[in-house]
C-alpha cells in the first residue's frame, strides 16, 4: 500500500492520532454542557428537546461518512488503490453506527413528541432504508473471495447506495407531512430554521464534536486494517516459505 | 427528563460498545501481526 504520496496521508494513522483524542475530551464534555446546561430548555417541548443536538449531529455524521464511502468508492474504481475501498468501508461502518444512534434516538423524541414509539413517515422510512443500505454493503464486505472483487462490488454498491442519502434528507420536504420537523430551513425556500441563537450554536458544536468523533474512528479504523493487512502478507511470505522449504 | 436520559444513554452505550470493538479489533490484529513475524523468524 503506497500512501507517502497519497493526498489523503492525513487520515492514516500516526503518532499526531494522539493529540486528536486528548483534543476529543474537553470538546465532548464542552458539547454536554452546552447541551445541558447552557441552552435553553424549549417552551414546547421541553427538556426531551436536547436530544435534538446529539441526534441531528449524528445523522449528518452518518451522511458525511456515507458520503465518503462515496468518494472513495469512485476512487477505487477509477485508480484500483486498497487504500481508498479500506477507508470507503471504513466510512461505512461508522456510518452505520451514527444511522444506528439516530435510528435509536429518533424513537425516543417521537414517543415524547408524537405518542408512538415509530410511524412509517417518510424521514423515518428512509433513514432505515438507509441502515439496511449500508448492513448490506458491509455484509458484501465481508463475503468470502478475492479482495479485490469485494472492493469492487462494495465500490458499486457504496456508489449506488448513496442515491438514498439525498432522499433521506429532503423526505421532509418532498413530502410535507409536517411530523418531522425542518431544522435548518423552512419550506421549498430553505430559509429561516426558527432556531434560537444559542441552541443554533450549541447544534453547531455538536456536529462538529461528532465529525470529530468520526475522523477519530475513521483513523483508527484504517489502522486496524492496515494492521490486518501487513499480518495477511505476512501470512501469505510463510506460505510461500514453507512450500520452498517442503520442495527442497 | 427519563426520555432525556434515555436517549443519553444509547447514544453513549452504542459509541462505547464501538470504542470497545474496535480496541478489541485492534489487539486481535496486533497479536496476529506479532505471531506471524515471530513465526517468519523462526
Amino acid at each position: 500500500m503506497d500512501n507517502k504520496n497519497s493526498i489523503f496521508r492525513f487520515l492514516i494513522p500516526s503518532k499526531g492520532y494522539n493529540i486528536l483524542f486528548y483534543l476529543a475530551i474537553p470538546i465532548v464534555i464542552m458539547a454536554l454542557y452546552l447541551t445541558f446546561i447552557w441552552s435553553p430548555v424549549e417552551r414546547t417541548m421541553g427538556e426531551v428537546q436536547k436530544i435534538f443536538y446529539f441526534h441531528v449531529g449524528s445523522a449528518w455524521n452518518a451522511f458525511f461518512a456515507f458520503f465518503v464511502v462515496l468518494v472513495f468508492s469512485i476512487l477505487y474504481l477509477v485508480k484500483r488503490k486498497r487504500i481508498y475501498d479500506i477507508i470507503a468501508g471504513v466510512s461505512a461502518e461508522i456510518g452505520v453506527v451514527f444511522t444506528a444512534i439516530v435510528l435509536a434516538t429518533g424513537p425516543i423524541w417521537a414517543h415524547s413528541a408524537w405518542n408512538t414509539w415509530w410511524t412509517w413517515e417518510p424521514r423515518l422510512t428512509t433513514t432505515l432504508i438507509l441502515f439496511f443500505i449500508y448492513i448490506a454493503y458491509i455484509m458484501i464486505r465481508n463475503m468470502e473471495g478475492e479482495w479485490q472483487k469485494k472492493a469492487r462490488l462494495a465500490s458499486v454498491f457504496g456508489i449506488i447506495g448513496f442515491i438514498n442519502v439525498p432522499i433521506v434528507f429532503m423526505a421532509v420536504r418532498w413530502w410535507e407531512t409536517n411530523l418531522h420537523p425542518v431544522v435548518l430551513g423552512d419550506g421549498n425556500e430553505q430559509s429561516g430554521g426558527g432556531l434560537e441563537p444559542s441552541m443554533l450554536f450549541t447544534l453547531l458544536f455538536t456536529v462538529a464534536t461528532m465529525t470529530l468523533v468520526y475522523f477519530l474512528f475513521l483513523r483508527k479504523g484504517i489502522y486496524i486494517e492496515q494492521l490486518r493487512l501487513e499480518t495477511s502478507k505476512l501470512k501469505a511470505k510463510w506460505q510461500e516459505k514453507e512450500i520452498n522449504r517442503e520442495a527442497s | 427528563m427519563s426520555y432525556l436520559f434515555a436517549a443519553y444513554t444509547i447514544i453513549w452505550l452504542l459509541i462505547a460498545s464501538y470504542v470497545f470493538v474496535l480496541g478489541k479489533r485492534q489487539k486481535a490484529a496486533a497479536k496476529e501481526l506479532s505471531f506471524m513475524k515471530e513465526m517468519l523468524d523462526d
